[in-house]
């Protein structure tokens, strides 16, 4: 069963297409990994599941049901579509508890006069928003000592973990990471994997990601589609798509230093 | 020296006084308001009933500019909404003025979120420019609707009134004004403990990814817009009672502008610099005042002086607290209130 | 309805929307270069008005001597307060750069006031005095030799920009800032230029606004309109503030005359409101794209 399936997906900006008739699916409770160059439209393609980009043509099915543009982003996170950016996208203004909090505001229900008066049901509901936090998230991605912290005086590393505490907080169905690891040291890209690994195996969320760091890719996705010029070149197993010769081309023969570069070095520290 | 203490449970930790010091020293602070007028004179007393209705107002600014980011040149026009409310609420009925404050901030929301409206498609600056559009529209309607407004003339309204007492003295006003205003702000305390101050804050900081995160940027929009005018509605209305008359020229472009800058040189995001900012953009024009008389003896010229003066250390207030002090005056009482927690071992 | 009163108040408003063009153009070019929303523009045109008045009134120089120390008084007052001001605040957020010019604003009304009092004042007449007639349709001379040299620096100003090195520095600044640095435009220069040349087209053209309806410190209410104008016209269109200028001159005083001087901000501001619902970015700006 697939939780979400791209059909003939098309995007583009003015002459720019960043997604040409992308078809891809994601088999529940999977990690699928999307990869390609830069400016392989892999972030766009987020984009348009977040439901930021509108797509020009093509189907987005979710759970079965097909996301018409008429769904706006607020709402496709309510359904469970929660997500990580590339840049990472932290609100400076709050502490880290209150950015991982902020996930929880599609599933909170009280409104602006309770809050006034803090009273009763606004007051129960965030009392146990917090207590869900800490204990499921903030325990399991081991962050207790940074929560009262701003998160701009956090590291790199620190952020990108936060970020993934916001969007569990989501209580999505379907995880969508972009380049979770990217410009993480090994110790912490090792974390950050093993935490993966255990959202889809103890939390049976569906992970779908964006990486460039081919030796984590191939170590636990189980499923991968190879994306560029906004084109999918192969889907299947991690071995299979490591010998299809087509990916190889795409990836040496693209002139771009950075991702030949973390290529042919996937264990490196990627810039 | 203080000792931090360990919180035994997440109601307590998510309190907004989480140690007993900040209890009592709350505690002692509403002692202090409480008895101020017994003690003040009547001078002191109208001091403290402007700073009553600018912390109001200077509250409900800060929710929208400092806490959503949505720049607002039209407060002084939302208070003109409820000043109107109130005098022409004062005229025609005898409604108490419970009724008629809370109708008045009541009137200011709609306005507010008719004027919000554009910020489904216009941002930033381009939306500061349509508040100040509004406001040029609201001083058209308080100037030329003289049926309802009195026109350019304005309206002399009736004392506030409840169960047959009459506020008619800054010491009666004293008490409708504070007691209001600390409830007001412990009001948007609480919302900032809640998903919807964080919804705000959210969409101030990015808002495409709050967005994509599940916030409706319409809706948080539109509410921290109504929120903040009713604020600055109940703040016109207490300057309504308070002046006892309301004319389109009492709500000039200046005045919203004032409030900005008391925004700005309290702290902008931060409810505590916003009372700052209130108190002291109030107290310097009368300082000034003072320190005129003191000099009039010796330059007999001086109160020709003041009025440009007061434009220039206003003007210079901004620019100064921007460049050198961006998080304005709530962080300058962090950096003394550090400075006491740790003393004497540091400092 | 009487054409010809209709006819002389359209062409006493296009001529006066001619000095809005250039006032917008000069808030243009500064927000081009620097992204700063200029809401001094106003008071920068009292400042150089009250100049004039000094060296003209006050020390009796000739007019025509005066008219150039003023406006470069106002020039340089521009690149004082870009040097002082506007650059700490290099990177903050748009918000906090607009409240720091209109604290300058409040800065030089207070400073007016001070030097010259708060009582409105008359520049010594300095155009010629003949009436100007256009066909049949009368035109105060003052409004219309004002208009001649605001239009004659209008035209310096596009040429310039058009073709000169400086110009282009300008516009590659405009366009990418960061892509002109690496080209070796000396973009800190180029800020400083485009608050220079900002301030010489609003300084020129407040002289001759003033000298046409007299002067006070409250003459900075003008850049309401100005907003007005390059709002229309979109923030970053030199295109927009000639077209939104003449047009924002035009309504402003013919509303003003057929329904009384209250309504001429309404009427003005009624245009801003459509426009911002029906194209948000004005008739000629650019959208900016948003990315995640
Ligand atoms: N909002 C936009 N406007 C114009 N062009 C865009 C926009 N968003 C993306 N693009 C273009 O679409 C293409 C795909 O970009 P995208 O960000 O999806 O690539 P990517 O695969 O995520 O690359 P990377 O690995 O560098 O993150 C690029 O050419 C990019 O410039
Ligand atoms: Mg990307």
């Amino acid at each position: 069963m697939s939780i979400l399936d791209i059909s003939n997906l098309s995007l583009s900006f003015g002459g720019v297409k960043a997604l040409q008739d992308v078809s891809f699916r994601v088999p529940e409770n999977t990690i699928t990994t999307i990869i390609g160059p830069n400016g392989a439209g892999k972030t766009s393609l987020f984009n348009c599941i977040s439901g930021f980009y509108r797509p020009q043509q093509g189907t987005i099915s979710y759970q079965g049901q097909v996301l018409s543009s008429g769904i706006r982003p607020p709402r496709r996170a309510a359904l469970g579509l929660a997500r990580t950016f590339q840049n990472i996208a932290l609100f400076r203004g709050m502490t880290v508890l209150d950015n991982i909090k902020l996930g929880a505001h599609v599933h909170m229900k009280s409104g602006l006069l309770s809050a006034l008066a803090y009273f009763g049901p606004a007051r129960r509901e965030e009392i146990a928003v917090r207590r869900n936090v800490e204990q499921r998230i903030i325990d399991f991605l081991e962050i207790d000592h940074i929560r009262r912290q701003s998160v701009s005086s956090l590291s790199y590393g620190l952020q990108k973990r936060v970020e993934l505490a916001r969007a569990l907080a989501m209580q999505p169905k379907v995880l969508m990471l972009d380049e979770p690891v990217a410009g993480m040291n090994r110790e912490e890209k090792e974390d950050m994997a093993r935490f993966i690994l255990d959202i889809r195996e103890e939390w049976g969320i569906t992970v779908l990601m964006v990486e460039h760091d081919m030796g984590m890719v191939m170590d636990i996705s189980d499923h991968i589609a190879v994306l560029n010029f906004g084109q999918v070149i192969a889907e299947g197993l991690p071995a299979d798509v490591q010998k299809n010769p087509e990916v190889i081309r795409a990836y040496l023969g693209n002139s771009d230093i950075d991702s030949l570069r973390k290529k042919l070095n996937p264990q490196g520290e990627a810039a | 020296m203080r000792i931090g203490d360990a919180k035994q449970t997440y109601e307590a930790d998510e309190a907004i006084w989480t140690t007993q010091t900040q209890k009592l020293w709350f505690g002692l602070f509403l002692l202090l308001l409480l008895v101020f007028p017994f003690m003040a004179d009547s001078y002191l007393l109208y001091l403290g009933c402007l700073v009553g209705i600018a912390v109001i107002s200077t509250t409900g600014l800060n929710i929208l500019t400092g806490f959503t980011g949505l720049i607002s040149l039209g407060q002084a026009g939302f208070m003109g909404v409820g000043a109107y409310t109130v005098a022409w609420l004062s005229v025609n009925t005898a409604l108490p003025f419970p009724v008629t404050l809370l109708l008045a901030g009541l009137m200011a929301a709609a306005v507010g979120i008719l004027v919000g409206l554009p910020s489904l498609r216009v941002k930033g600056l381009y939306l500061a420019i349509a508040t100040l559009a509004a406001s040029v529209f609201l001083h058209f309607i308080f100037a030329e609707w003289e049926s309802v407004t009195g026109g350019m003339g304005g309206m002399s309204l009736e004392p506030a009134h409840l169960f047959g007492w009459s506020f008619q003295s800054d010491f009666m006003m004293y008490f409708i004004i504070v007691p209001l205003a600390v409830l007001m702000v412990l009001a948007a305390a609480n919302v900032f403990r809640t998903r919807i101050g964080r919804a705000f804050i959210a969409i101030r900081d990015r808002d495409i990814s709050a967005e994509i995160l599940g916030i409706d940027l319409l809706r948080y929009k539109l509410m921290s817009f109504a929120l903040s005018s009713f604020y600055a509605g109940v703040a016109g209305g207490l300057f309504a009672y308070f002046f006892r008359v309301v004319t389109p020229e009492s709500f000039p472009l200046s005045m919203s502008i004032f409030y900005l800058a008391a925004v700005i040189v309290g702290g902008m995001g931060n409810l505590l610099g916003g009372i700052l900012g209130a108190v002291f953009m109030t107290l310097v024009p009368e300082a000034l005042k003072l320190l005129t008389s003191a000099l009039t003896p010796f330059y007999p010229n001086a109160p020709v002086f003041m009025s440009p003066m007061l434009e220039i250390i206003f003007g210079a207030l901004i620019v100064g607290f921007l460049i050198f002090e961006p998080h304005g005056l709530a962080e300058i009482w962090h950096r003394i209130r550090r400075f006491f927690h740790l003393w004497p071992f540091r400092n | 309805m009487d054409w010809m009163f209709f006819g002389e108040i359209s062409l006493a408003g296009l001529a006066m929307g001619g000095l809005y063009s250039l006032i917008a153009l000069g808030f243009v070019i500064i927000y081009k270069a620097t992204r700063v929303i200029n809401f001094a523009i106003g008071e920068i045109m009292m400042f150089a008005a009250y100049l004039f008045l000094a060296f003209a009134g006050g020390m009796e120089m000739s007019a025509w001597i005066a008219l150039p120390l003023a406006v470069a008084g106002g020039s340089i007052l521009g690149g004082v307060i870009e040097k002082t001001m506007i650059r700490p605040m290099l990177g903050e957020s748009p918000i906090s750069v607009v409240m720091v010019t209109i604290g300058i604003a409040s800065i030089l009304v207070g400073l007016v006031e001070f030097i010259w009092t708060a009582d409105p004042q008359l520049l010594p007449s300095f155009l010629p005095r003949e009436p100007v007639f256009i066909g049949e349709l009368y035109l105060a001379p003052k409004i219309a030799y004002g208009f001649l040299i605001g239009a004659a620096l209008l035209i310096v100003y596009l040429l310039y920009f058009r073709f000169s090195r400086g110009g282009v520095a300008l516009r590659a600044t405009a366009s990418d800032q960061a892509a002109a640095y690496s080209m070796g435009i000396n973009v800190r220069r180029v800020f400083s230029m485009a608050w220079v040349f900002g301030s010489l087209a609003a300084s020129l053209a407040g002289v001759l606004v003033a000298a046409t309806g007299g002067l006070s410190p409250q003459f900075g209410i003008i850049g309401l309109s100005v907003l007005v104008v390059v709002i229309v016209g979109g923030l970053d269109s030199i295109l927009g503030a000639l077209i939104a200028g003449v047009f924002i001159g035009w309504l402003e005083t013919v509303a003003g005359a057929y329904f009384g001087g209250e309504y001429r901000m309404p009427a003005t501001f009624l245009v801003l409101a459509v426009i911002l619902v029906i194209r948000p970015y004005g008739l000629f700006g650019t959208h900016e794209i948003e990315r995640v």
